[in-house]
């Protein structure tokens, strides 16, 4: 039975590759560049949100983000997926974009609502004295985000960044709303063939396990060696 | 005496209602050292915090070399006030020499890191912690912070130099190491301001004691003046507690 099993999902592989493996690299490129995307867009957000300037344009602006990350946080994914290519795209904006295009968008601006969160929370629970330090040694405020505050905020988010990359990845298996192929609908596809649930599916749930996997080694290599370049800072205070 | 380095001028700040500095007038020559002392409270920090605008004035003007901190470019001018923190506030993401050169590359493109090093070095070794350039903020004691902190400050040729409680979050034994240094540098001439707890220290270091009363300058003499023969009744009433 085992080996029979490990057999039928051989055979589902080679008789489908065709189909199963463009989905696979569509999914992949869909979540890794949305992800990296929301990354840069929360980013930005957050600086917006957590600058201690309070003029008027500041004040708008973060109002603004506000209002943003409360209407993206409050629609389901596959809702904005569903508003953008059929409504917000075609009708009221006049623009037909691939399927494709649609999704690294739709993934980019909901992922930014949660991530620029996480940064701004992270932001904020740095300690204040090394914001001070920054401008007291004649930093611009810019600067002092840049080199001092956001490594830090960073470095303190990676759990939550590894999560929010998870989530987009697993995301993925509603994008056959909008007419792509991911390897759901591709899972389908094989059972409408072959009118046989069980491979394909136990398939689809391990090929995505190990997608997953992966993904926790990239961001256990970001949480150990690219945001401490080897080294152990703040090793006291998380182990106390 | 010399020239005014800096000048507060009808200087308040409000915190909500409340007010923590009320009308204060200070200067500061070029050269002299002053220790600022007061109760707990009493507005020290923020008198100081003021000096280069980490905390804006609710009304009054920071004179730095007779022009306005605030009216061009701030930074610049704030690389010329060196600022020394009583939790050191070292930047956890990078180690010493990092810390130290930071600013100085940062508003100079054009330097050369090298020679920026260099200066970083023999700064450090002054100071003792040659061996400390590539540690981290983590693996020093209280006072080598402090003192990395001291020589961040002092990376920019500093036209003054402000402390706030440079030795309260120290253990005992480690306050004379950072001490001795601010003695070392007032030795060289460097102008100035440090809030402290520190009695015997102010009467040693200062040229002038400025003794802060709610919000308040209430008094400000030279330290024999001020110490041997203190005027209003909240100093002496303050001088009969920390004294002793
Ligand atoms: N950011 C702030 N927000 C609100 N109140 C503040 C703030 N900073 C200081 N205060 C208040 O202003 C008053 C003066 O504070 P300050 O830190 O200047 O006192 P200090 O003389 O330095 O005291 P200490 O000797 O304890 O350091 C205090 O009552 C303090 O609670
Ligand atoms: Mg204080």
């Amino acid at each position: 039975m085992q080996t029979n099993l490990l057999q039928n999902m051989r055979q589902t592989i080679i008789d489908h590759h065709s189909l199963i493996l463009p989905a696979l690299r569509d999914i992949i490129i869909i979540a890794l560049l949305g992800f990296v995307l929301a990354f840069i867009l929360g980013t930005l957000i957050a600086l917006v949100t957590t600058n201690p300037n309070q003029n008027i344009f500041s004040t708008i602006a973060k109002k603004f983000f506000a209002g943003y990350v409360l209407l993206i946080r409050g629609l389901p994914l596959t809702v904005q997926l569903l508003l953008w290519f059929f409504v917000i795209f075609p009708l009221v904006i006049g623009l037909r974009l691939p399927a494709f295009t649609v999704a690294i968008i739709v993934f980019t601006i909901d992922g930014s609502a949660y991530i620029s969160e996480t940064i701004r929370g992270a932001v904020q629970s740095v300690d204040k004295g090394q914001f001070e330090a920054g401008r007291a040694a004649g930093l611009t405020n810019f600067q002092t985000m840049r080199k001092i505050i956001l490594p830090q905020a960073y470095r303190n988010s990676v759990p939550q960044f590894g999560n929010e990359l998870i989530g987009m990845t697993k995301a993925t298996s509603v994008l056959s709303f909008i007419t792509i192929t991911d390897i759901t609908l591709a899972a389908n596809l094989i059972i409408a063939r072959t009118f046989e649930p069980i491979t394909p599916y136990l398939l689809l749930g391990i090929t995505y396990l190990v997608i997953v996997y992966f993904l926790t080694l990239i961001i256990k290599f970001f949480e150990k060696v690219v945001f401490v370049r080897g080294r152990k800072y703040n090793s006291r205070k998380r182990f106390v | 005496m010399g020239e005014n380095i800096i000048r507060a001028k009808g200087l308040s700040k409000h915190f909500g209602d409340a007010l923590v500095l009320d009308n204060v007038n200070l200067e500061v020559k070029k050269g002299e050292r002053i220790a600022i002392i007061g109760a707990s409270g009493s507005g020290k920090s923020t008198l100081l915090r003021c000096l280069n605008m980490l905390e804006k004035p609710t009304e009054g003007e920071i004179i730095f070399q007779n022009e306005r901190l605030d009216q061009g470019d701030i930074n610049k001018k704030r690389q010329k006030i060196g600022f020394v923190f009583q939790n050191f506030n070292l930047f956890a993401n990078m180690n010493v020499i990092k810390n130290i050169t930071l600013a100085t590359l940062m508003q100079n493109k054009s330097l050369n890191k090298e020679v920026v090093n260099r200066k970083a070095m023999e700064l450090l070794t002054k100071l003792g912690l040659e061996d400390k350039a590539y540690a981290w903020p983590d693996d020093l004691s209280g006072g080598q912070k402090q003192r990395v902190a001291i020589v961040r400050a002092l990376m920019s040729d500093p036209e003054i130099m402000l402390f706030d409680e440079p030795t309260s979050a120290l253990d005992p034994e480690l306050v004379k190491e950072v001490l001795d240094v601010i003695l070392e540098l007032a030795q060289t001439g460097m102008t100035m301001v440090i809030v402290t707890h520190e009695m015997k220290f102010a009467k040693n270091l200062a040229d002038r004691v400025v003794f802060v009363d709610k919000g308040k300058i209430a008094e400000e003499a030279h330290p024999n003046e001020l110490f041997g023969n203190p005027k209003c009744e909240r100093l002496k009433e303050f001088l009969s507690k920390v004294l002793d």
